[in-house]
């Protein structure tokens, strides 16, 4: 069985990963894909924790499950929106680069 | 006392149906922006009216049926407000209760409603004042109908005030029905605002009564429950400042008495709450007579009956009734005599008759105050209907100085008008005659102190009333033609949908008075117990003391009456057929006095003066101007903002730079310093 260490430093570095991603990427899909890491990496530790979360009385734990269903929808949803509004910015700025969408500001 | 009622189902489809046709027309003209053509807007709402009616005359054939034991149907359909548990539960039923007083009532609404409605589809079909005008009425007319059946059915005060609340709306919108026209308007505003003030003295009655009972361990909401724990309150007092008068106590049943009847003032047009009604004659016609004359302003009247328990023991507070009533009926007389505008006229002398029914109430006569509710609908129903067939026939004119030889262009109207001015004046026997005459009789022999001036105001009120109503069918009707000759060329009877009601209401306000016949004239006709109405009615209404008066007095007071009403007839004519010259040269005469009726007491600038103006100045200035935009907008929010701008907002802007990344930066940033702490 893979420890419980293993399965964290995954989680941990596919997350940092996400994050290096999100802060240096100009192209919003690459920003979008560095999302979807993150969440993947939080639901790795999710389903890792579950394993050694006895749950209450004997039964069967499946919080951890739970969540992580949870968090994929969400994430789907998410998902929907971001491309949603990836594809109208496509369209009126011919670019996907986000250093170009800068008129909400002071 | 037995206070079980028996279940009917029935009763939920008398109001329902009305409430339907009201959703379906507002969907149709709010939603779905479409028009039905006129013929079947008309069916769809003078058909929900009319199966109202027939439930209602069925619902009536089960109340008779009823054994001894029981008075009222009940059809409870669900709790509607339910709070607390155990014996502190409180719950107010969606139910409906019939009993001898709420049918009268709905047979009045939806019977002489059910007329209206068909007078209207005559009325109003020539009208293109407004967009979708017709179906717009009668989604309105309907809702009045069903909010009307609400008020005399509910089982509960908060019911009543829902159906109470929804005919003053109703009555609003009727009234500024014509509203590109800006008074018109303006009358509706104040018709809803003057009836405002009365609500609130509704719902402070309906507080107190209901936290006195619930001192006594008993919240009931309902008729019958409150009347049944009433006694328990009774002995109540509530402590006042000294300097109010009756000091240090009052009794609490009086107070109630005193709040209800305030709001029973705004409702039916009382002193000094009177001042909307005749400004809500700016409503079509049809309007005026279902809401300003036959229904919604007997709703004050109604709830006196209804609550007829608490005015029998609050001496003082019934007292009050009685008196206001007289002076109403006397004071709205008066300035009666000297309005042009024809519906004017009609609109003081309702004012003039509800005073008549709240003198009969105030004096314990319950049974007489509803039985002249009853004939009053009929008679002044028609009255307004027929001066409407007048109005349309004169091309919307009201007013009756550019009227007058219309007898020989108006072959039916011209009958059916008189039928309606005679029996308002009072002349046998006619269904006013025995009314009104059951009121002078609850005047002349109660316990209210001054009953007998009372009685004496009520007899002058009435030689007043038969004056002026036959000022008005003599100016209408007889002398010259004061009209612009087109006009009267072409003056003629409207066609079957205004007519036929018309005939309806006539017939039956010749005979409406012998359902509450009184004993008196019964034994000259040789019948056993003729005032069939006072019998059917007294279970629900409270007993009065019982009083004697001799068959022999009762015949001289309608004697008295008759004659009353005879001497105003002949004054009218004298003044206005014989002498037509005579009313201008006595206005000369007398010309302080008629320009104080002319100018209906001074009462709308008195109260322009006294509390429009500086209510509007207070509003203005201090609350609007001061309070709102100096002290809220300007201190609270603007001075708020403009500070911190100044003091930050103008560096710290900058931060917010537009850039997708820099934010992230400051959420990594951010998380970190929180995941340290937390770890630390």
């Amino acid at each position: 069985m893979v420890p419980l260490d293993h399965v964290i430093a995954l989680s941990a570095i596919l997350f940092t990963i996400g994050v290096i991603g999100v802060a240096t990427r100009r192209n919003i899909i690459v920003i979008l894909m560095s999302i979807e890491l993150m969440l993947n990496a939080v639901n790795l530790a999710f389903v890792g924790f579950n394993r050694i979360w006895s749950g209450s009385e004997g039964a069967v734990a499946i919080d951890g499950h739970v969540f992580v269903l949870m968090v994929i929808t969400v994430a789907a949803a998410e998902v929907a929106v971001g491309l949603g509004i990836l594809l109208s910015m496509f369209r009126n700025r011919d670019s996907v680069n986000v250093e170009e969408v800068n008129l909400l500001k002071w | 006392m037995v206070n079980d009622g028996v279940e009917s189902d029935l009763l939920r489809w008398i109001p329902l149906l009305p409430l339907l046709a009201a959703t379906f027309h507002g969907v149709m003209i709010g939603v779905l922006r479409r028009q039905l053509p006129p013929l079947g807007t008309a069916a769809i709402s003078c058909g929900a009216v009319g199966v109202s009616f027939v439930l209602s005359c069925l619902a009536l054939g089960d109340l008779l049926e009823l054994p001894d034991n029981s008075h009222f149907l009940l059809d409870d359909v669900y709790t509607w407000i339910g709070a607390g548990i155990g014996s502190s539960a409180f719950s107010a039923e969606l139910a409906f209760r019939l009993d001898p007083l709420s049918a009268v009532m709905i047979l009045v609404v939806t019977g002489v409603g059910f007329l209206i409605h068909v007078y209207s589809v005559g009325y109003m079909a020539d009208d293109h004042r407004e967009d979708k005008g017709f179906q717009r009425f009668f989604c309105y007319l309907n809702l009045f109908t069903f909010s009307m059946l609400m008020l005399v059915l509910g089982d509960n005060l908060v019911l009543m005030f829902l159906g109470w609340e929804g005919v003053g709306l109703c009555s609003y919108l009727l009234i500024g029905f014509w509203y590109s026209d800006r008074w018109n308007a303006y009358c509706g505003s104040k018709a809803f605002i003057v009836n405002r003030i009365g609500d609130f003295g509704f719902l402070i009655g309906l507080l107190l009564l209901f936290s006195a009972l619930a001192k006594t361990g008993h919240p009931a909401i309902s008729f019958a429950g409150i009347q049944e724990h009433f006694d328990g309150i009774v002995g109540m007092t509530v402590a006042v400042p000294s300097w109010m008068p009756f000091a240090p106590e009052w009794q609490l049943v009086n107070l109630i008495g005193l709040c209800f009847f305030v709001g029973a003032c705004g409702k039916s047009a009382q002193i000094p709450l009177y001042v909307w009604l005749p400004d809500a004659m700016a409503g079509p016609t049809p309007v005026s007579a279902l809401i300003h004359a036959a229904t919604m302003v007997t709703a004050g009247v109604y709830m006196v009956c209804r609550m007829s328990f608490l005015y029998a023991a609050a001496p003082e507070a019934a007292a009050v009734v009685a008196w206001t009533g007289a002076i109403t009926a006397f004071a709205a007389a008066t300035i009666a005599l000297t309005q042009t505008d024809i519906k004017k006229v009609l609109a003081y002398s309702t004012v003039s008759q509800l005073g008549y029914m709240f003198l009969a109430a105030g004096c314990g006569g319950y049974e007489s105050a509803i039985f002249h509710l009853g004939t009053h609908a009929f008679f002044k129903a028609l009255l307004f209907l027929a001066a409407g067939a007048v109005i349309l026939a004169m091309h919307h004119e009201q007013d009756m100085e550019k009227m007058g030889g219309l007898w020989s262009r108006l072959r039916f109207t011209r009958i059916v008008f008189l039928i309606g001015v005679i029996a308002i004046a009072g002349f046998p026997p006619f269904s006013g005659f025995f009314s009104k005459d059951e009121i002078l009789v609850a005047a002349w022999s109660s316990q209210v102190p001054g009953h007998l001036w009372l009685y004496g105001i009520g007899l002058l009120t009435a030689g007043i009333t038969a004056f002026y109503m036959f000022r008005l069918f003599f100016r209408t009707f007889l002398g010259e033609c004061r009209a612009p000759s087109d006009l009267r060329d072409h003056a003629a009877d409207p066609g079957g949908f205004v007519m036929n009601p018309l005939w309806v209401l006539a017939f039956f306000s010749v005979i409406a008075g012998f359902m509450g016949l009184p004993q008196v004239w019964g034994d000259v006709i040789g019948i056993e117990d003729s005032n069939s109405l006072a019998n059917f009615l007294t279970p629900v209404l409270a007993v009065r003391e019982a009083y004697h008066l001799e068959h022999s007095t009762e015949r001289w007071m309608a004697f008295g009456a008759v004659a009353m009403a005879t001497a105003g007839t002949l004054l009218a004519w004298f003044m206005y057929v014989r002498r037509p010259e005579l009313p201008a040269a006595l206005s000369r005469q007398f010309s302080v006095g008629y320009r104080t009726l002319v100018n209906k007491y001074y009462v709308d600038e008195f109260y322009d003066a006294v509390l429009v103006r500086p209510l509007v100045a207070i509003s203005d200035r201090v609350l609007f101007r001061g309070i709102d935009a100096g002290l809220i907008d300007g201190i609270a929010v603007n001075g708020l903002a403009r500070t911190i701008r100044a003091a930050a907002a103008d560096g710290l802007k900058y931060a917010h730079s537009g850039l997708t990344q820099g934010y992230v930066f400051s959420m990594i940033v951010g998380a970190i310093v929180i995941v340290g702490y937390l770890l630390r």
